[in-house]
C-alpha cells in the first residue's frame, strides 16, 4: 500500500510520519492520532459532522485526504478549548443546550469558530447561511443559532 | 421533600455536555480494541431473488481479507434474530428479500481491505417477482416473501402471528365498539379522508455500528443499541449461550429516535468475531444504515359520522402499512397505530381495521411516534375536512369532542392524564388563531394521544459510597435525550445530596440492572420511579445501620436533607454511617428499586403521551415552497424535571415531524431505493427553522411519574403532519392526500390542470 510522508501540525502539535495514500483526513485524525472528536456520518460532504479547520479554512475530513494535510495546520474540536477553559462558543453551546446526542456538535463548533473568526458579529441570517452544510437531527437548530449569537455577544462584552 | 437542595424543576446543565463540546465524549464508533478486524457486508443488489451461489475466491485473494462469511457458514448457530418473530436472517438465507440486504460479510485487517473484498464478492441471483409495494404483495397470486414459519420471540405474539402464512399480511389488528353502521346511517354528516404517510429514514447521525468479541469468556459487544438487553437476548439465542455470558454495552448514542431499538448489526459483528477468533467491528456509513431499518409507510382511509351539532358519532378506520421485508417491530407499530389513529375524542362507535404487509423493501421498525404520526395524519385531516364541511371552527370542533381529563380514550386503559383543551388554547393563543390568514398563508393545529408503549419493567440500583457520593446504576441508554442528567436530578433530590456528587452509570448488561427498553418516552417516568424506590431503599438501610451504630431502635431513626437523624446522637452524614457500620473506613450501601405492573402502574399505559401543536405557513405560489412562519408546541409533561431538556425534546421532535411533513420520503422504484443517501433524502436543514417558535410546557402534576412527571419526546411530533397538511390546504384551497408536501407536490396541487396527487375540495 502506497504511503506518503506528511508534516502537519494538529491542534498545535507537530506530526511527521507516513500515511497511507488512500487515508482520508478523518481516518488519519481518528485512527492514527486518536482524536475521535471528529466524527463521520454521510461520508459525502453533506452532513458536516467531520468538519475540521485546515489553515483556518473549514474542510470535510471525510473526503479530504490525509496527504492533503501536508505542510498545513489543522484544528479539530479537541483544539478549541484553551486547556481546561472552554472557548466562548463551547460554553455557549452548553448554556443554550445546543448539544443533545452531541454527534454533530464537533462539526458545528468547528464551523461556527470559523464563522466568528471571519465575522465576529453575524446576523441570524449569516449564521444560518454559514451553517447550512451541517445537519443536526436532535435540536431543531434554534439552540445552535442562539448559542452562536450568545458567544458573539459575550465576545463583545469582553 | 427538602428545600435545602432543589435538584428538580430546574434547567441544570447536561452532565454529558462538557464532554460533548470538547470532543471527549465516547460513542460506540469510537471504541477500538487491539487485534481488531473490520467487517463490511456485501449487500444485495436485487429486491427479491434466489441466491444461486456466492463466489468468494476473488475476495479472499484481496490482501488483508481474513474471511468471507455467508449464511452457509452459520450452520452451527441459530442464524436469525427478531424480538417478536425471529425471521430476520443475519445474512440472507437462500434468497434475498430487499435491495441492500446483507448476503455476505467480508472480514479484513483494515476497513479498506474489507470494502475491497466486499466489492470482489460475486453473488449469482435468479430474480423472483418483486413485491415492490402493498398492492403487488396483496395480489391473490403473489409469491410469499415468508413461506415458512419462524420461532416466536415474544410469547405475547404467539396467537397474533400465524404459523403458516397464506398471504403476505404480516399482522392484522382490529378494535372497536358500538354499532358503527347504524351510527353512519343516522348521521347528520359524514366525511371520508384517505391519507398517505411516507416511508422514512430516521437518520440518527451516528450510523449503526458494533464491536464484538466472542471468546471463552462469552460474547461481548459494544454497540449503538437503544435496548442493549434485547440485543443480549438475540445474541444469546444465536450462540446458544445463557444470558449471563452475553454482555452488551451501549455507550453514548449519536441519536436514536427509536431507530436504534432492537438488534441491528450486532449479529454481523458477532459472527465475524466467532468465525475469526478476533474482535470484529462493523461500522456502517449513512448509506448502509439506510438499508438497515425505516419507518412504516401507511395508507389510511377514515370515515367519520357527526350529529347536527358536530359531535362525533362514529369513526371507521382502515389502515394498511408497508412493513417491508421482515417482522422486526412492525407488528407493534401497527397495533399502536390502531390505538392512536382515532385521537383523544369521545367516540361512541368505533371500528379500526389494520393490516401490515410484507414487501420487498427495507424492513420497517420503530421510529419516534411509533404508528401515531401515520394514524394521526389521517384522523386529524379528516376532522379538519369535517370542520370545513360542517362550518365549525376546527379548534371548536376538537374541543367539542375531546376527552376530558380523567376520561376514557380506550376502555380498560388508564384515563386521560392530561388536559388537551387547555393545551389547545395555549396553541391557539400563541398562533393568534383568531387573526385571519392572508393570501397564500394558512394555519393548522392538531392534537394526539399515544398510549405510551412503556411496559412497566424497570430496575435500578443506587449505591451510596463511603465518601457519601452516589452511583446510580441503570440499564437505560443516553442517546441525547438527557436521561443521564434527569436521572441524576431525581436521585439527588431524593437523597438530598449535591448533584455534582451523583454519577449515573448506564447500559451495560454485565453490570447494569435490567431495563426493558429505552423507548416510548419511558425513562423519566419508569426509570425515575425505580431510582426513587432505590433511593428510599438505600435510605432505609442507612437508617437501620445508623440505629445499630447508636444502639437505638430502627423505628426511631429518620432521614432528611442528606442526613440520618438519630435521637440523642444528632445528625449523621451517610459516609459516617457507612464507615462506622463496616468498621474499616470503607464499605457502601446499595438500594434496589423495582418497577413492575402493580400499584399506581397497574393500569396501562403508565401515561398518555399527548400532543398539541400548531403551525402557520406561507406558500410561495411560484415554487410551491412551504415556509413555516410559526411553530407552536405544548409539552404536556405533568412536571418538567429539567425544563430546558423538555423544550429540547419538544423542538427536536417537532422538527422531525416537519421533516416528514415537508421533505422526507424514501422513494422506491420497483424495489430499488432511488434515494439512499443524504443528498437525495432531504432532512430539515438549519435554513428550514421556523421563523418563530413557541415551545410551551404545561405542568399540571397529573402524571404517575416522579413529582407528577409524564414522558416527553414524541408528543410534539405526532400531530405535526396533520397540522401542516391543514395549514397548506387552507393556504392554497386544495387538500393534499399525502406527505411530504414538497414544493413540487404543493405547486402541482395549486396547478391541478397539469398536476396529480390531490383532490380538489
Amino acid at each position: 500500500m502506497a504511503r506518503v510522508e506528511i508534516n502537519t501540525v494538529v491542534n498545535g502539535y507537530a506530526y511527521s510520519g507516513s500515511v497511507q495514500s488512500r487515508w482520508t483526513a478523518a481516518e488519519f485524525i481518528r485512527d492514527e492520532l486518536g482524536l475521535t472528536g471528529t466524527k463521520t456520518s454521510c461520508e459525502m460532504e453533506v452532513c458536516g459532522v467531520c468538519s475540521i479547520l485546515v489553515d483556518g479554512v473549514p474542510v470535510s475530513a471525510c473526503t479530504a485526504l490525509a496527504s492533503d494535510l501536508d505542510n498545513k495546520s489543522v484544528v479539530t474540536v479537541e483544539g478549541l478549548a484553551d486547556g481546561d477553559e472552554l472557548s466562548a462558543l463551547q460554553q455557549a453551546f452548553l448554556d443554550r443546550f445546543a448539544a443533545q446526542c452531541g454527534f454533530c456538535t464537533s462539526g458545528f463548533l468547528v464551523m461556527a469558530t470559523a464563522l466568528l473568526e471571519s465575522n465576529p458579529h453575524p446576523t441570524s441570517e449569516e449564521i444560518t447561511h454559514y451553517l447550512e452544510g451541517n445537519i443536526c437531527r436532535c435540536t431543531g437548530y434554534r439552540p445552535i443559532i442562539e448559542a452562536v449569537q450568545l458567544a458573539a455577544e459575550r465576545a463583545d462584552g469582553e | 421533600m427538602n428545600s435545602q437542595s432543589e435538584s428538580i424543576g430546574a434547567s441544570l446543565p447536561r452532565s454529558d455536555g462538557r464532554s460533548k463540546v470538547t470532543g471527549a465524549a465516547r460513542y460506540a464508533v469510537d471504541h477500538v480494541v487491539p487485534d481488531m478486524l473490520h467487517g463490511v457486508a456485501v449487500r444485495s443488489t436485487r429486491a427479491h431473488a434466489a441466491i444461486d451461489g456466492i463466489g468468494t475466491d476473488d475476495a479472499l485473494a484481496v490482501p488483508g481479507v481474513v474471511a468471507v462469511l455467508t449464511s452457509e457458514d452459520l450452520a452451527d448457530l441459530f442464524p436469525r434474530y427478531g424480538h417478536l418473530v425471529a425471521d430476520h436472517p443475519i445474512m440472507a438465507i437462500e434468497k434475498t428479500n430487499y435491495m441492500g440486504e446483507p448476503v455476505a460479510l467480508v472480514v479484513a485487517e483494515t476497513i479498506h481491505a474489507a470494502h475491497d473484498g466486499a466489492d470482489a464478492v460475486v453473488v449469482r441471483y435468479t430474480d423472483l417477482p418483486v413485491l415492490a409495494d402493498v398492492a403487488s404483495a396483496m395480489e391473490p397470486d403473489a409469491p410469499l416473501i415468508h413461506p415458512t414459519a419462524y420461532p416466536v420471540g415474544d410469547a405475547a405474539f404467539e396467537e397474533a402471528i400465524t404459523d403458516e402464512r397464506e398471504d403476505n399480511v404480516a399482522h392484522e389488528v382490529s378494535l372497536g365498539w358500538g354499532d358503527v353502521e347504524s351510527a353512519f346511517a343516522e348521521a347528520a354528516a359524514t366525511v371520508e379522508t384517505t391519507a398517505q404517510y411516507p416511508k422514512l429514514y430516521a437518520y440518527a447521525m451516528e450510523p449503526y455500528n458494533a464491536l464484538a468479541s466472542v471468546t471463552d469468556d462469552g460474547v461481548d459487544v459494544v454497540t449503538t443499541a437503544q435496548h442493549p438487553f434485547m440485543v443480549r437476548d438475540d445474541l444469546a439465542r444465536i450462540f446458544g449461550e445463557p444470558l449471563s455470558r452475553v454482555r452488551v454495552r451501549s455507550p453514548l448514542l449519536g441519536g436514536g429516535y427509536g431507530s436504534k431499538s432492537y438488534t441491528k448489526v450486532e449479529p454481523l459483528a458477532a459472527v465475524g468475531a466467532w468465525a475469526t477468533g478476533r474482535p470484529v467491528k462493523v461500522a456502517l456509513n449513512a448509506e448502509e444504515a439506510i438499508f438497515t431499518t425505516r419507518a412504516d409507510s401507511a395508507v389510511i382511509t377514515v370515515r367519520s359520522a357527526f350529529d347536527a351539532e358536530g359531535r362525533i358519532t362514529a369513526r371507521d378506520f382502515d389502515i394498511v402499512m408497508d412493513t417491508g421485508a421482515y417482522t422486526d417491530n412492525g407488528t407493534l407499530v401497527l397495533a399502536k397505530c390502531a390505538n392512536r389513529c382515532f385521537g383523544p375524542y369521545n367516540i361512541p362507535n368505533l371500528r379500526v381495521r389494520g393490516r401490515a404487509v410484507f414487501t420487498n423493501t427495507v424492513s420497517s421498525s420503530s421510529y419516534r411516534g411509533f404508528g401515531a404520526p401515520q394514524g394521526n395524519l389521517a384522523g386529524e385531516m379528516n376532522l379538519d375536512q369535517a370542520a370545513e364541511k360542517l362550518g365549525i371552527d376546527p379548534i371548536e370542533l376538537r374541543k367539542l369532542n375531546l376527552v376530558a381529563p380523567g376520561g376514557t380514550i380506550l376502555p380498560g386503559k388508564r384515563g386521560l392524564d392530561a388536559d388537551l383543551a387547555s393545551d389547545l388554547d395555549m396553541v391557539s393563543e400563541a398562533l393568534e388563531w383568531d387573526t385571519p390568514d392572508s393570501e397564500f398563508t394558512g394555519t393548522g393545529v392538531g392534537v394526539s394521544a399515544s398510549d405510551a408503549g412503556a411496559y412497566p419493567v424497570s430496575t435500578a440500583q443506587v449505591r451510596v459510597l463511603f465518601d457519601g457520593s452516589v452511583l446510580v446504576m441503570s440499564g437505560s441508554t443516553e442517546m441525547g435525550q438527557g436521561s443521564r442528567t434527569v436521572l441524576a436530578q431525581i436521585a439527588a433530590q431524593e437523597l438530598g445530596v449535591d448533584i455534582a456528587r451523583v454519577k449515573v452509570v448506564q447500559s451495560d448488561t454485565g453490570s447494569s440492572p435490567y431495563e426493558r427498553t429505552t423507548g416510548a418516552s419511558r425513562t423519566t417516568v419508569l426509570v425515575g420511579l425505580a431510582i426513587m424506590r432505590a433511593c428510599r431503599d438505600a435510605l432505609s438501610k442507612l437508617e437501620e445501620m445508623a440505629a445499630e451504630n447508636a444502639g437505638v431502635a430502627a423505628a426511631e431513626v429518620k432521614s432528611a436533607e442528606g442526613m440520618i437523624l438519630v435521637p440523642g446522637t444528632g445528625s449523621w452524614p451517610y459516609d459516617q454511617v457507612i464507615r462506622e457500620w463496616f468498621g474499616a473506613g470503607s464499605g457502601e450501601v446499595t438500594g434496589v428499586g423495582l418497577v413492575r405492573r402493580a400499584g399506581e402502574l397497574e393500569l396501562l399505559p403508565p401515561f398518555w403521551e399527548v400532543g398539541a401543536v400548531g403551525v402557520k405557513v406561507s406558500i410561495d405560489p411560484d415554487t410551491g415552497y412551504v415556509n413555516v412562519n410559526h411553530l407552536a408546541t405544548v409539552g404536556d409533561v405533568g412536571f418538567a424535571i429539567n425544563p430546558a431538556l423538555v423544550e429540547g425534546q419538544d423542538l427536536g421532535a417537532a422538527t422531525q415531524g416537519l421533516g416528514a411533513a415537508l421533505f422526507e420520503e424514501l422513494i422506491y422504484d420497483n424495489g430499488q431505493l432511488e434515494n439512499p443517501n443524504l443528498v437525495d433524502y432531504r432532512v430539515p436543514k438549519i435554513g428550514d427553522v421556523p421563523d418563530e417558535i413557541s415551545t410551551m410546557i404545561a405542568e399540571r402534576g397529573d402524571g404517575v411519574g416522579p413529582h407528577g412527571a409524564k414522558g416527553a419526546g414524541e408528543g410534539t411530533l405526532n400531530p405535526i403532519g396533520g397540522a401542516v397538511a391543514a395549514a397548506v390546504a387552507r393556504a392554497i384551497g386544495t387538500w393534499p392526500d399525502r406527505l411530504p408536501l414538497t414544493p413540487e407536490r404543493v405547486w402541482t396541487l395549486m396547478n391541478p390542470e397539469t398536476g396529480k396527487n390531490g383532490t380538489k375540495n
